[in-house]
C-alpha cells in the first residue's frame, strides 16, 4: 500500500532520497561520490533497487543520464558532490537545457549552517545553474525532501522537458523524518498546456488544405512528445513533403519517399529549396533555430506559417507565425487529423503534383554525392556502411563537428529516439557518455558512437567506465587529424589560415583502447571499411574502437553560409 | 514602448533572482523593479517597468510566465491603470528662508516633511514618476543631500484584478 503506512518511523534524508527514487521507478543513477553526498552513497549501498553507475568525470555522468533519457522516454538521473562535483556537471546540465532533455541532477551541498561561509567545497549551485535549468531547488529541511524530489521529476518530465537540479545540504541527508512520498503533485504556478485550442486547430486545417506548395518542418518536439506515429499518419494522409531538424531526425521515417532529408545549414538542397518556396509551412515541435532559418530576413518569404509547440515562448520568437497552436505534439496532431477528416475539401492534387515535380528537380541535384572512387576513406562512406550493416536499426550517438553532420546525413533514421546528439549547445565530448547511457537503457541493442579524434578526447576517460560495466559500444572515430568543422570554416571564410585546427600529437587510439581493456582497430584503406565494421559488430560483448583514418580535406555539403538565405547554399 | 508588468510569484528565496537573471541573461531592459510580499504571505507581487518593441515585450511576458515560480502576470499597459512611486528627499535648509520655501514647494507637490533636523528636512512625496521628477527639478535651487525612489507600483482600474 502507500509508502507511509509501512514506514511510520523516521528515517534519514539519505534513506528518503533512495526511497523517493524507488518510488519514481528510477533504475539507474549516474554519479560520482564526494564528502557532501557520503550519507547518500551509504544509503544507496544499503539498498538494491536503484543501481548506480560510477563514471570517471561528473560531466560524463550528466551526459550519460542524457543519453539514457533521450533514448528511453524515462528521465535521466545524476548524482554528484558539492563544489567541483557540481561545477563539473554544469556542461551536461546546460546541454540538457538547450535540447530539452528531462533530467534530475542531485548535487550535494555543504551543511546548511555553513552555507555562505566559503566552506570547503562550497559553490552556490543554485545560483550557478539557474540560467541553464528548467528549475532548481535547495532543500533546507529534511521534511521537504520527498516533496521536492517529487516536484523535480514532475517539472523535468512535463511540458517542455528540461533539467532540474536538486541541491541537498549534507545535514539534510543525516536529519530524520517520517517518509511519505506524495502520490501526485499540484503546483499552482506550473500548468503546462497539452491540448491545442479548438479554434486555432480549425484555422490550421483550413490553411493546411489551402496550400499549393506546402512543407512540413518538424523537430525535437516530435521525439520528446512521442508524436512520430501521429506525424507519420498526418503526413501520409496529406501527401505533403516533410523535413526534420537535426534534433527531429527519426520523427518521420527517413526512408519514406515524402521525406526530403534534414534542413538547415547542412541540410539537403531539396529540403532548403522547398522551405524557401513553400506557401504554407507546418512547423511542429521545432524552434526556428538560427542553424535552420539562416538569415531571418530571407526565411520562407512566401509562407503562411502554422506552429505547434508546447512552449509558448518558442512561438513567434524568431519568426512571426500566422496560426500559433500551444499544445503537445501528439494530441494536437490527432486533432489536426480529425479536422482533416471532417473537412469538406481535400488537398489540391493538381498543385501538389506540380510541386512534387519541382521537388524532384531539386532532388536530381543529388546534393549529398561524394567521390566514391577516392583512394582515401571518405567519412560519408563509413557512415553509410555502418547504416547498411546495422540495417538502419542501431542507436547512434555523435559528438560535435563534421562527423556529426555526416552521421545525420548518411545514417537514415526510420525510428524516433535512435539518434542522440547535442544540437543546441553543440557540446564536444558528449558522444561516448551519451552512448553509455543509451546502452544502459537498451542493454541488448547495437549502440554506435560516431565521433571525431578531437571530440572523443574530451570525455575519453569514460572508456574506463565502459570497461567496468562491460558496455559493448561500437565507436567509429572519423579521424581527419583536424578540428574538421573549424578547418572547414577557416578554408571557406579565412582564406585557409588554419589557426589551431590541426590536431597534432594524437594518441595511438588502438593502444589507447587496449589500455582501457577494449578492442582497437585502425582502418586506413577504403576497402577495409566494411570488413572492420562487420568484425566490430560480430564482437557482441566487446567495446570496439574503430579508428578510421579519413580524407582530411573533406567538407560537409551543402552549406548555407552565415547570413545567407535558405536558397543560397554552397554545393559540392 | 514603455510597459508596466505586474507579476504574482511564489514568495520563495531565489524567486527574485530568477526574474532579475532572466532580464540580464536575455538582454531585456529594466527601468524599475519593486517587490514585496502580499496580504497572502506565500505570494510576492512584483512590478516591472520595462521597454521594448511589441515582439520583445511579448517574449518578456512569455519568458516570465515560463519561470516556474511565476503564477500569473498582467501587462497593465493594456488597461487603464494607476501608477505610483514614492521618493524620500533630504534637503539642506540651514536658513529660515530656505525652510519656508522648501515647505511651500512640498505643499504644492502634496509632499510631507517627515523629519526635521538642525539644518535639513526629509520630504516624503508620492505620485507618478513624472511628478517626482518635476519636484526634484523644483528643488534645483537647493542642496539635495539624498534621494531615495521606490520604483513604480501599479494597479489596474476597475474590475481588472491580478489575483489567483
Ligand atoms: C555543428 C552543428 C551544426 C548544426 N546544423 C544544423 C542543421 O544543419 N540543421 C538543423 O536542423 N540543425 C542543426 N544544428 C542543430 C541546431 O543548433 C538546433 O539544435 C536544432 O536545429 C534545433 O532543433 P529543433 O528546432 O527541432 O528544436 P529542439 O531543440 O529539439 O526543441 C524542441 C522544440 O519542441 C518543443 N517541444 C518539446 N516537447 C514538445 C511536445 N511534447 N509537444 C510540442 N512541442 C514540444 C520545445 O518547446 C521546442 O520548441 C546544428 C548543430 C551543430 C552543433
Ligand atoms: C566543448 C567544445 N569546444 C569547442 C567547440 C567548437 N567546435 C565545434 S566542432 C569542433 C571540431 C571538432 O573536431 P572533431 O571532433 O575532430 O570533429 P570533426 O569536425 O573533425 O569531424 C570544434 C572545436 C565545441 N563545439 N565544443
Ligand atoms: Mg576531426
Amino acid at each position: 500500500m502507500s509508502e507511509s503506512a509501512s514506514s511510520a518511523t523516521a528515517i534519514t534524508g539519505a534513506e528518503i532520497f533512495c526511497r523517493s527514487l524507488q518510488a519514481e521507478g528510477v533504475e539507474v543513477v549516474f554519479g560520482y561520490p564526494g564528502g557532501a553526498v557520503l550519507h547518500i552513497y551509504d544509503a544507496l549501498y544499503r539498498q538494491d533497487k536503484v543501481s548506480h553507475v560510477l563514471v570517471r568525470h561528473e560531466q560524463g555522468a550528466v551526459h550519460a543520464a542524457e543519453g539514457y533519457a533521450k533514448s528511453s522516454y524515462k528521465p535521466g538521473v545524476a548524482l554528484v558532490t558539492s563544489g567541483p562535483g557540481a561545477t563539473n556537471a554544469i556542461t551536461g546540465i546546460a546541454d540538457a537545457y538547450m535540447d530539452s532533455v528531462p533530467l534530475v541532477v542531485f548535487t550535494g551541498q555543504v551543511p546548511t549552517s555553513m552555507i555562505g561561509n566559503d566552506a570547503f567545497q562550497e559553490v552556490d549551485t543554485v545560483g550557478i545553474t539557474r540560467p541553464c535549468v528548467k528549475h532548481n531547488f535547495l532543500v533546507k529541511d529534511v521534511k521537504d525532501l520527498a516533496t521536492t524530489i517529487k516536484k523535480a521529476f514532475y517539472v523535468a518530465t512535463t511540458g517542455r522537458p528540461g533539467p532540474v537540479v536538486v541541491d541537498i545540504p549534507k545535514d539534510v541527508t543525516a536529519d530524520t523524518c517520517v517518509f511519505e512520498y506524495p502520490e501526485s503533485i499540484h503546483m499552482r504556478s506550473y500548468n503546462p498546456t497539452t491540448k491545442g485550442h479548438t479554434g486555432q486547430i480549425r484555422k490550421a486545417v483550413d490553411l493546411i488544405l489551402s496550400a499549393k506548395q506546402p512543407m512540413i518542418y518538424t523537430g525535437g518536439g516530435v521525439i520528446l512528445g512521442r508524436g512520430s506515429e501521429a506525424l507519420t499518419e498526418f503526413t501520409r494522409q496529406l501527401g505533403y513533403p516533410i523535413t526534420n531538424t537535426l534534433m527531429g531526425l527519426g520523427g518521420y521515417p527517413a526512408s519514406d519517399k515524402q521525406f526530403l532529408g534534414m534542413l538547415g545549414m547542412h541540410g539537403t538542397y531539396e529540403a532548403n529549396m522547398a522551405m524557401h518556396h513553400a506557401d504554407v509551412l507546418i512547423a511542429i515541435g521545432a524552434r526556428f533555430d538560427d542553424r535552420v532559418t539562416g538569415n531571418i530576413e530571407k526565411f520562407c518569404p512566401h509562407a503562411k506559417i502554422v506552429h505547434v509547440d508546447v512552449d509558448p515562448s518558442s512561438i513567434s520568437k524568431n519568426v512571426k507565425v500566422d496560426v500559433p497552436i500551444v499544445g503537445e505534439v501528439e494530441p494536437v496532431l490527432r486533432e489536426l487529423i480529425k479536422g482533416l477528416n471532417e473537412a469538406g475539401s481535400k488537398p489540391d492534387a493538381e498543385a501538389l503534383a506540380t510541386w512534387w515535380k519541382q521537388i524532384a528537380e531539386w532532388q536530381a541535384q543529388d546534393c549529398l554525392k561524394y567521390d566514391q572512387t577516392s583512394g582515401l576513406i571518405k567519412p560519408q562512406y563509413v557512415v553509410q556502411k555502418f547504416w547498411e550493416l546495422t540495417e538502419g536499426d542501431a542507436y547512434v550517438t555523435s559528438d560535435v563537428g563534421q562527423h556529426q553532420m555526416w552521421a545525420a546525413q548518411f545514417y537514415r533514421f526510420d525510428k524516433p529516439n535512435r539518434w542522440i546528439n547535442s544540437g543546441g549547445l553543440g557540446t564536444m565530448g558528449v558522444g561516448l557518455p551519451f552512448a553509455m547511457g543509451v546502452q544502459f537503457a537498451h542493454p541488448e541493442a547495437t549502440v554506435g558512437c560516431i565521433t571525431g579524434e578531437a571530440s572523443i578526447q574530451m570525455c575519453i576517460q569514460e572508456l574506463s567506465t565502459c570497461f567496468q560495466y562491460q558496455l559493448p559500444l561500437k565507436i567509429l572515430n572519423l579521424n581527419n587529424r583536424y578540428l574538421g568543422m573549424v578547418r572547414q570554416w577557416q578554408e571557406f571564410f579565412y582564406q585557409g589560415r588554419y589557426a589551431m585546427s590541426y590536431m597534432d600529437a594524437l594518441p595511438d587510439f588502438v593502444k589507447l583502447a587496449e589500455a582501457y581493456g577494449h578492442v582497437g582497430i585502425q582502418i586506413t584503406q577504403p576497402g577495409d571499411v566494411e570488413g572492420a565494421i562487420k568484425e566490430a559488430l560480430a564482437q557482441k560483448d566487446r567495446l570496439v574502437f574503430m579508428d578510421f583514418i579519413t580524407d582530411q580535406s573533406e567538407n560537409v555539403y551543402p552549406m548555407i553560409p552565415a547570413g545567407a538565405g535558405q536558397n543560397e547554399m554552397i554545393l559540392v | 514602448m514603455r510597459h508596466i508588468i505586474s507579476v504574482l510569484l511564489e514568495n520563495e528565496s531565489g524567486a527574485l533572482s530568477r526574474v532579475a537573471g532572466l532580464f540580464s541573461a536575455r538582454g531585456y531592459n529594466i527601468e524599475s523593479l519593486t517587490v514585496a510580499p502580499t496580504d497572502d504571505p506565500s505570494l510576492s507581487r512584483m512590478t516591472i517597468v520595462t521597454s521594448g518593441s511589441d515582439e520583445i515585450v511579448e517574449q518578456i511576458t512569455k519568458q516570465l510566465n515560463k519561470l516556474i515560480d511565476v503564477i500569473k502576470l498582467l501587462d497593465m499597459t493594456a488597461y487603464p491603470h494607476i501608477e505610483r512611486e514614492m521618493a524620500l528627499v533630504k534637503v539642506r535648509v540651514p536658513e529660515a528662508a530656505e525652510r519656508e520655501e522648501v515647505k511651500r514647494l512640498a505643499d504644492i507637490f502634496r509632499g510631507r516633511i517627515i523629519d526635521v533636523a538642525h539644518d535639513s528636512y526629509v520630504i516624503e512625496i508620492t505620485g507618478e514618476g513624472s511628478k517626482l521628477d518635476a519636484f526634484l527639478v523644483a528643488l534645483d535651487a537647493f542642496t539635495v543631500l539624498e534621494v531615495v525612489r521606490s520604483g513604480v507600483m501599479g494597479i489596474a482600474r476597475g474590475d481588472v484584478a491580478l489575483q489567483i
